[in-house]
């Protein structure tokens, strides 16, 4: 295990692959890749089985539910986000890269980092339903596809992070 | 002809795909170091550009894709899954996720990736992605208003700027390669290193700049399938070789009486002009959509003999034209069109008491023709009404 993380592919290749791997995806299930769709699949299951009868009681439960018959968990997205996992987990085994660790920016304190990451997945997740898709739904298979919604949302996700960046830049750059 | 799903793909193994397609992804995006917070957030402070290189390169192969497999008839636009524009609900959404990239320094797929090798962070953030859907999802009613609004339908971006599908894929690729130069110069200003252009780099990355170019004008100049049926069928007549088999209006009129089961009638007109009249037992194609494949489906076939009709000869022959033009089939033009088709036999005036007797039989044979087909395309129409196979949308993104 002292063996040291191999490089990162060059970016284009990379960029080039994951294109492809979208245009195999396009081509054969005629809709593109996603991620906060399982998410959403995750917290519906787990309100169904939580507390039923509050899913019954509540409109947007209860309309997913009866538009997804056969249940949350039975999604292309839930599948292609396992496969995520699976093919991150084979990356980065093959390039020594596992390891249990908490990344973070230089002095920033291990507290901050956990809080910083459950309150930006949460607006992550917040905005991606609002937005109907997130960086891989909205964003990279909406521009593939060329589509004027997925390609606004993109540019407002981009955009509003330089705009706010200066104000978070504690948390990833060191203090000048 | 894509996408493979529903169609040659069935639900199921959909399922499995997705699993696969989802390794593919995952794989890419751990190899371009997505996986990494401080990766990804370089964006933002200039450090480091991979995210932008990636995305960028990724969007613009499977947009170039897109559009080579639409130009070759591999790939139907028309039902693919397009993200429908809402316009508010993107904008605001759209800022909200960017302030949740720069606070939790992942997005949801990356964050994925991050768990699974291994970081706790990307656990977190993980953690907090479902905690906002479920806060989504309580407070829905108090939101709705802003998701539905300024609903503008799967609108495509280059209808916005009223260029086509290939310029605006032009225009995307410089805009792709132009960020990748300037970003690259950032870059190294931030990290205190010196720009320098080496000609063979220079020289390689035009190449590799200029081979999508290439590839979408060589996909602008050459004609697609279509066009290429179009001319040679126009050649065809033009050199006087449209002469298909004749099909007498009195001999179909016998045919369908007591064999209708052989004969494929198809009418070549609009939907509209059918729906007025059409002989019975007739199905409707508009000689427009011949040529796409779930029609073909139906004219190329050794089981029944083809007969088209249309407004006029001409249309009912380029209908025989096109279906020679794809495969083996008994092909026949009617020799009459629609129009005098229901004036021999629907709207018969008086017979003509002093002709001669052979006409008078034409007219009483045509008279019973026009009964019996009536009443055998209402007891088809019954019986077994043409499947209506219409291709829907793909439903996907991420809701």
């Amino acid at each position: 295990m002292s063996e040291a993380p191999k490089k990162y592919m060059n970016p284009y290749l990379a960029g080039f692959f994951l294109g492809f791997v979208l245009l195999a995806t396009i081509y054969i299930t005629g809709r593109g890749l996603g991620a906060s769709g399982a998410f959403k699949s995750v917290v519906i299951q787990s309100v169904n089985s939580v507390a039923p009868e509050h899913a019954e009681n509540t409109a947007y439960y209860a309309d997913y539910n009866e538009s997804h018959p056969e249940g949350p968990m039975k999604s292309w997205l839930v599948f292609e986000v396992l496969g995520v996992l699976i093919g991150a987990f084979i990356s980065a085994v093959a390039s020594n890269r596992v390891a249990l660790k908490l990344e973070k920016g230089p002095g920033v304190k291990n507290r901050t980092r956990i809080i910083a990451a459950i309150a930006g997945g949460a607006l992550f997740g917040f905005g991606s339903q609002l937005g109907r898709g997130c960086t891989s739904g909205s964003a990279l298979s909406g521009m593939a596809v060329m589509s004027f919604g997925g390609i606004i949302t993109m540019l407002a996700i981009f955009g509003m992070a330089y705009m706010t960046a200066y104000f978070f830049k504690n948390l990833w750059i060191k203090k000048q | 002809m894509g996408p493979l799903v529903p169609d040659i793909i069935s639900g199921e193994f959909n399922f499995i795909i997705a699993l696969i397609v989802g390794i593919g992804f995952g794989f890419a995006l751990e190899q371009a170091g997505f996986a990494s917070t401080k990766k990804l957030v370089g964006l933002f402070y200039g450090y480091d550009f991979t995210v932008l290189r990636v995305f960028f390169t990724a969007g613009v192969t499977a947009m170039v894709g897109i559009i080579i497999l639409n130009h070759l008839n591999l790939l139907d636009l028309s039902i693919i899954y397009i993200n429908p524009t809402f316009l508010w609900a993107a904008l605001v959404g759209g800022g909200i996720m960017g302030l949740g990239f720069i606070i939790g320094g992942f997005c949801p797929g990356t964050s994925a990736c991050a768990a699974a090798t291994g970081r706790v962070d990307g656990w977190a953030f993980l953690l907090g992605g479902v905690i906002g859907i479920f806060i989504f999802a309580e407070g829905f009613p108090i939101w709705e208003d802003l998701y539905l609004a300024e609903n503008w339908g799967p609108v495509l971006m280059f209808e916005q700027f009223g260029l086509n599908r290939e310029v605006f894929g032009i225009v995307m690729i410089l805009v792709a390669a132009g960020a990748f130069v300037m970003t690259t110069i950032i870059e190294n200003k931030i990290n205190n290193k010196e720009t320098k252009w080496f000609k063979p780099t220079i020289i390689k990355n035009t190449i590799i700049v200029a081979t999508p170019i290439l590839l979408v004008l060589l996909v602008i100049i050459t004609p697609n399938r279509t066009e290429v049926m179009n001319t040679r069928i126009d050649a065809k007549i033009d050199a006087g070789e449209c002469n298909p088999k004749m099909m007498n209006a009195d001999k179909l009129a016998y045919e369908l009486m007591n064999h209708y089961y052989k004969y494929n009638v198809i009418d070549v007109r609009t939907p509209e002009e059918y729906k007025e009249f059409h002989i019975p037992t007739a199905i409707n194609i508009p000689l427009e959509e011949l040529h796409q494949s779930m029609n073909l489906s139906t004219v190329i076939q050794n089981i029944k003999t083809n007969v088209f009709y249309g407004a006029d000869i001409y249309q009912s022959q380029r209908a025989c034209m096109v279906s020679k033009y794809f495969g083996k089939s008994d092909n026949f033009a009617l020799d009459l069109t629609a129009e005098e088709f229901n004036k021999q036999y629907f709207l018969l005036s008086e017979v003509d008491e002093n002709g001669s007797k052979a006409d008078v039989d034409l007219f009483k044979f045509r008279k019973d023709a026009a009964e019996k087909l009536t009443e055998i395309g209402e007891a088809v129409a019954n019986l077994d009404k043409p499947v209506e196979k219409k291709a829907s949308r793909v439903a996907g993104g991420c809701s």
